[in-house]
């Protein structure tokens, strides 16, 4: 057994522990050991400042994936075969695009001379063109539309495994559409929603590209401190503590997620 | 004309080595080559023509190329190993003269750079020489301002009389200069400069700034989608946009006359052909051929006294003399100071409030 996963076990300690180590032990160490950067982190209020903004922009985009997510999951598994794999294949298809060229197409479309305020202002609904980039909104709806795949796919996968039986039953037992929805099918799909919301909210923690393109600048997240940093005190380790500290808050997010379900689901989706 | 017939001599031998012995002289062979690297893209594109081919030509020498966006974590990467790879490097100033003090770029040796020693001292320090310039301007919207544009950064800071959308790059390189300006500062009496001063004056700007924008691309992108009427902006991303078709325009007024130096990394594998090639690389007729092929000024001023440039083009550059005398010199001196580093460090928090 050892024999057969030690391959994968060493590209993973090469590839993964490996820099990961050594990414925190520059953190600490620096001509000799330091606490030096996590002292400034503790200290300096833009670090409060910016985890506060990425984990306030992660639980909106996570909240926002959802509301727009369950609808689209639960239509693909309610509808026939055919168009399920039709729905499933419109979310799954901008993931064949980088996210460099998404965050681009949602400035033509939100920039004061893009396609929404030119339509808008002709037909006449706005005099002024509204500031929807270049400021948070306009980096937390090219996140949605970009970590919405991550939200529809644990959901749908979930809900496939909800048997139909269990909804006629409650109808033959007098619930109504919406009665058995809330007391047989939502709680049945609640670990696709955590699994999938786990998903949608840690990858947000880490995006760098969306708002550096679509923030204006005042849009600081925590990856764009770990750059900023690295230009700022010329070292690694200044840089590297921003990003263990953010690590550390991934870890415990999981940790607290893993007592409610088993992590396998939010991962490997089982 | 000695040392050229002595370079010649060597090489025949060279050859009639090579040819004698097969593959067995890499160390000669290595003694006749640099690696050189700068940032790619159109801009490397226009040296090769100007600068690199004419001068491995002249020198006799073979020039390896390399590019990089940002060459500053690679210089610490490759010098802290020991055994950098790289010999020349064309990078911003503050970086040569950063890692000069950090033990990280070789000190120069300027009599045998006569080329460089010839060129104004602001033009050059211990550790590199002035390669090519290009200038933070004020740039705005023909449209916007079909007459009466936003001239001075005074009038830039002018929200009633010049109303319009407004972006500022996203760093405190050239925006602490800008503001200070816009307060009143003469571009020769800049440093060192007033921090204090300049963040009290972004404070007053910053909520009329639509974008602080981080990538040259980003600025050229504002400024030609019209998402907002001026910017700071660097000129060679201007013309271009004006090039493509977009009514817009800049001023060399009060400009920040910016500038990428050539340094030799601490421990470069052909440290003497490195010397060789830097002298040549800011000789004044490869210099004068390099706005012939890019909107960058070239880094030593007697390129203007070749004649390669025409006064129509010259009159477009930001480093020539009349250009020069409107705008401030960045002093990459002061920017690397602790003073500098500090201000730096502010920046960050000012962006965040």
């Amino acid at each position: 057994m050892l024999a057969l996963v030690s391959p994968a076990l060493l590209v993973i300690l090469l590839l993964i522990v490996l820099p990961v180590g050594w990414l925190a032990w520059q953190s600490i160490y620096h001509d000799g050991f330091t606490l030096e950067h996590y002292r400034r982190i503790l200290s300096e209020d833009i670090y409060w400042r910016s985890f506060a903004l990425t984990f306030e922009i992660s639980l909106l985009v996570t909240v926002l994936a959802l509301v727009l997510g369950y609808p689209v999951a639960y239509a693909a598994n309610a509808v026939s075969k055919a168009w399920s794999v039709v729905i499933l294949a419109l979310v799954v298809l901008p993931f064949w695009t980088s996210v460099l060229v998404r965050a681009y197409a949602w400035l033509a479309l939100l920039q004061r001379t893009g396609v929404i305020n030119q339509f808008l202002r002709y037909l006449d609904v706005i005099g002024e063109p509204l500031a929807l980039v270049h400021n948070t909104f306009g980096t937390v709806v090219a996140t949605v539309h970009i970590l919405l795949p991550f939200m529809v796919l644990p959901l749908y996968a979930t809900m496939q495994k909800i048997p139909n039986d269990l909804m006629q039953a409650g109808a033959s037992l007098g619930g109504s559409p919406a009665f058995t929805f809330f007391r047989v099918f939502l709680p049945l799909s609640l670990p696709g929603v955590l699994a999938g919301s786990t998903m949608v909210f840690v990858l947000c923690l880490g995006f760098y590209i969306t708002p550096e393109l679509l923030g204006g600048g005042r849009t600081v997240m925590v990856s764009m401190l770990v750059s900023r940093n690295v230009e700022l005190y010329n070292q690694f380790g200044a840089a590297s503590a921003v990003a263990v500290v953010l690590l550390l808050s991934v870890l415990l997010i999981f940790f607290v997620v893993s007592r409610f379900i088993s992590l396998d689901r939010v991962l490997g989706q089982k | 004309m000695t040392t050229k017939l002595g370079f010649m001599f060597g090489h025949a031998l060279l050859g009639a080595s090579l040819g004698a012995f097969g593959l067995t002289c890499t160390t000669a062979d290595a003694a006749e080559q640099i690696t050189f690297v700068s940032q790619g893209g159109a801009y490397q594109q226009a040296q090769t023509v100007a600068i690199l081919d004419p001068s491995a030509k002249k020198l006799g020498i073979t020039i390896n190329q390399d590019s990089i966006p940002d060459a500053w974590p690679a210089i610490k990467t490759q010098v802290g190993s020991g055994k950098p790879i790289w010999d020349v490097v064309d990078t911003p100033t503050g970086y040569c003269l950063r890692g000069g003090e950090q033990g990280l770029i070789e000190k120069l040796d300027f009599s045998k750079i006569p080329n460089a020693a010839a060129m104004p001292e602001a033009y050059r320090n211990p550790y590199s020489v002035s390669y090519e310039f290009y200038s933070s301007v004020l740039a705005f919207s023909q449209k916007t301002f079909p007459k009466d544009a936003p001239n001075s950064w005074a009038d830039f800071w002018d929200v009633k009389k010049f109303p319009g959308r407004r972006a500022l790059r996203n760093h405190p390189i050239a925006t602490l200069e800008a503001a200070l300006m816009a307060d009143g500062v003469a571009p020769d009496k800049l440093y060192p400069l007033d921090v204090d001063r300049a963040f009290k004056k972004l404070e007053e700007i910053k909520p009329s700034i639509t974008v602080w924008w981080t990538s040259g691309a980003q600025s050229a992108q504002l400024l030609n989608d019209g998402e907002v009427d001026m910017e700071m902006a660097w000129n060679g991303r201007v013309s271009a946009v004006a090039k493509e078709g977009a009514k817009v325009a800049f001023t060399y007024n009060q400009g920040i006359l910016q500038s990428t130096s050539l340094c030799i990394l601490k421990g470069a594998p052909n440290l003497e052909t490195a010397v060789k090639f830097l002298n040549e690389a800011v000789d004044p007729v490869h210099q004068a051929n390099l706005p012939l092929n890019i909107d960058y000024g070239p880094g030593n001023p007697k390129a203007f006294d070749t004649g390669v440039i025409k006064p129509e083009r010259a009159a477009q550059l930001p480093s020539e003399p009349a250009n020069a005398a409107k705008q401030a010199l960045m002093s990459y001196a002061w920017w690397s100071s602790p003073a500098g580093e500090a201000a730096e460090k502010r920046w960050a928090a000012f962006m965040q409030k």
